[in-house]
């Protein structure tokens, strides 16, 4: 194994490398782009084998991927942000087709107004399309998920594709050491793709995915890809002690950090936990019963590991990063749904959204946010949810609007 | 001077300058000299939209232990600034989170105490002067800017620097590599008496912080919050797309056409006329300022772009 500096782009290209891909269909957007520069050149010097192809649009390279997904080989592509929303469609097609290969998403606030920084608004509207996500907070991570999410996704119990989401410019342009696997190793925890009865050949017509008429069929086929997500997490918790014994580090569905004895959890996905961890250790410092709970799996949704990590806790802060525009945050709502009527469930559960298009999460936004949840542990009562914004940004905004030619007192004419 | 707790403290620098300079390099460059050194390291460049000669900075964090922080340093223990017209910029953000116990290392033939006094730094400013052959010596001006950068921090020995630089360079070539080491190693020289200068932080505590002025953000119609542009310029009406918020205004009266600007420029943007007085190409110009920092006797002063009522000259 080697330890270097990598970016979590130039780790994504390393997980596709080592994970032995066949197929890339390939469409730039920032921040992806470097992945499939970097793969590009590795094919060019010929350090690795493996087909690229330029599509026209990432509708296109979606249906590609699935096409090429279903005749067996193994097959790897990245997208980001208004790309991924773009192939929303195929999407959904490709994961009917229950044809495995893993994409990488970067994520990236989505338009209007445009943004180059990240949040999860553009993979948590990839969540309800058949993909499994595994989130990672870490280069590291990104590496190590992409070698996971290929025995994921090719397990006879799951089949289906999986995306694998590291954070736009905290991750993608940020370097961290990272250990590169040997490729033997890898090799042997990841055999080459059996594809079994996933052969679909030009000169053996077969139908990829039949038309069905009448809801009884379709409840049938797209129930029976919901179970085989739902296998994917006790299918996922074994490959990540496997892939233990191999490498050395272990991945469950959650992580927890110094959450056992803690009795306030902060709950939140990507690498913003990682600074949410900082703060868990700054305050454990200052004497606070504070700790972690950071899903790696948005889906299959980690719902018996949630109720075990957080049973008993006295309140529980969810930071979502994404906002669903006339209800709040997505990570909140689907945590509250899984922790209903259940035994010990935590009674304040408060929901903060924070790190929209990149925003940032300081040290002391946690700090606030463990201060304002303790005080609704101790009045009984779970505050209304919070948006991490400051009066700072508020005369920033201000500032923009002047430029714009517009003001609270100067609204905008009428035409 | 004596260090910190080593185990829990930690290297934040940042560096400052301009697209174009190498900031992302020189940021690689000392991420990885601490790597080789056996620390915890995360390097990143910050950047957006940005274009050729607009700030931009780049930054590490360098530990003994497993780095949890991400994103933008506030509290930095050195700051590097490669481009000393960003000084004055506040836009550029030099000075964010600089406090006395930081040290800024600044490339420029201006004295220390100048910046002091001109920019209310701290005590702790080092200058690096610009070597004798300006003109060709700034092409290496990301590695001069490591080179010190490790020096000051105390952590780095030569070796790791030069190792480092032969890494992140590899792909330039031999003869690049051999004059980019040559100038690292020579900054790296110069600033022996500075040499510990920089003390990791330890950063802050969970005991003893303000609360986030957060607001509850209230309801504004959307004639007021949809984010639309009613000033007078927008890009639709600009040939080049529009860049600028604020432009660069030559008061002719001021001018001794001594022609720096027209030099300087990144975009090529300022000609001058037949009479040798500089002329600014608003279509190409990026609203930099490199012009107004530059110009030696103050002739050019920006004007923002909704103040201008006749839109496109």
């Amino acid at each position: 194994m080697k330890r270097t500096l990598l970016t979590g782009n130039a780790a994504a290209a390393w997980g596709m490398r080592l994970a032995g891909v066949d197929y890339l269909p390939a469409f730039p957007i920032t921040p992806q782009t470097e992945i499939i520069e970097t793969v590009a050149r590795w094919i060019d010097t010929g350090e690795i084998d493996c087909r690229m192809v330029t599509l026209e649009s990432e509708h296109s390279m979606i249906t590609a991927a699935g096409a090429a997904a279903a005749t067996g080989v193994r097959v790897f592509s990245a997208t980001s942000s208004q790309g991924l929303l773009y192939g929303m469609e195929m999407l959904y097609t490709v994961a009917g087709w229950r044809a495995p290969f893993v994409l990488v998403n970067v994520s990236r606030g989505l338009s209007s107004p445009i943004t180059l920084e990240p949040d999860h608004n553009d993979i948590f509207a990839a969540r309800d399309s058949g993909f499994l996500q595994i989130h990672c907070a870490t280069c590291q991570e990104v590496l190590d998920s992409i070698i996971l999410a290929y025995r994921l996704a090719e397990d006879e119990r799951v089949r289906l594709p999986v995306i694998v989401n590291l954070d736009g410019f905290y991750l993608s342009f940020t370097r961290e050491p990272v250990e590169i696997p040997k490729s033997e190793t890898v090799a042997r925890f990841l055999p080459p793709f059996d594809p079994g009865n996933v052969r679909f050949r030009a000169s053996e017509p077969v139908s990829q995915a039949v038309a069905v008429l009448g809801g009884g069929p379709y409840s049938y086929f797209r129930y029976q890809a919901h179970l085989a997500a739902m296998n994917a997490t006790s299918v996922f918790e074994e490959i990540g002690k496997e892939f233990e014994e191999f490498f050395g580090r272990g991945y469950g569905s959650l992580e927890t950090y110094r959450s056992d004895d803690a009795e306030l959890v902060f709950v939140m996905l990507g690498s913003f936990a990682t600074k949410a961890k900082d703060a868990v250790d700054r305050l454990r410092a200052a004497g606070q019963a504070v700790g972690l709970v950071r899903p790696r799996l948005l889906r299959p949704f980690p719902a018996d590991a949630f109720r075990q990590a957080l049973a008993g806790k006295k309140g529980v802060a969810v930071i979502d990063q994404n906002l669903s525009a006339g209800s709040g945050g997505i990570l909140h709502r689907e945590l509250t749904a899984a922790l209903y009527g259940q035994p010990e469930t935590p009674p304040v559960l408060a929901s903060f959204i924070g790190g929209l298009g990149g925003r940032n999460i300081g040290p002391e936004d946690f700090f606030g946010i463990a201060a304002e949840t303790s005080q609704a542990i101790a009045a009984g009562k779970t505050p209304p949810p919070r948006l991490l914004f400051s009066e700072g940004e508020l005369k920033d905004v201000r500032q923009l609007q002047a430029i714009a030619g517009i003001s609270p007192e100067k609204p905008g004419r009428d035409a | 001077m004596p260090k910190q707790d080593i185990i829990n403290s930690m290297y934040r620098v940042r560096f400052h300058g301009r697209g174009g300079q190498g900031m992302k390099t020189a940021s690689r460059v000392l991420g990885k000299a601490f790597f080789l050194e056996g620390f915890e390291v995360q390097d990143a460049p910050r950047y957006g939209a940005e274009r050729r000669g607009a700030p931009i900075f780049a930054y590490v964090r360098a530990s003994r232990k497993a780095i949890n922080e991400r994103g933008i340093i506030r509290r930095p223990d050195l700051v590097v600034v490669a481009d000393d017209s960003l000084v004055d910029i506040p836009a550029a953000g030099v000075s964010q989170g600089v406090s006395t116990a930081t040290v800024v290392l600044i490339y420029s033939n201006h004295e220390p105490g100048t910046w002091k006094q001109r920019c209310s730094l701290p005590e702790n400013v080092v200058t690096l002067p610009f070597p004798e052959d300006t003109q060709h010596e700034h092409r290496f001006i990301s590695t001069i800017c490591a080179g010190a950068a490790a020096r000051l921090s105390g952590a780095i020995s030569r070796d790791c620097l030069k190792e480092a630089v032969q890494e992140e360079l590899a792909d330039l070539g031999e003869e690049m590599v051999q004059a980019n080491l040559s100038r690292a190693l020579h900054a790296y020289d110069l600033m022996a008496p500075y040499s510990n200068l920089v003390v990791a932080g330890a950063g802050e505590t969970g005991e003893t912080f303000s609360k986030p002025d957060w607001i509850e953000l209230p309801f504004e119609p959307a004639r007021v919050s949809a984010p639309s542009i009613h000033a007078v310029l927008t890009s639709e009406k600009v040939a080049t797309g529009l860049w600028r918020t604020m432009r660069p205004v030559i008061d002719d009266s001021l001018c001794q056409r001594c022609g720096l600007c027209n030099s300087l420029c990144p975009e090529g943007a300022i000609s001058l006329d037949t009479a040798g007085f500089p002329q600014i190409d608003y279509v190409h110009c990026k609203g930099c300022m490199i012009c107004v920092a530059e110009c030696p006797t103050h002739a050019i002063h920006t004007l923002p772009e909704h103040e201008t009522e006749k839109g496109l000259e």
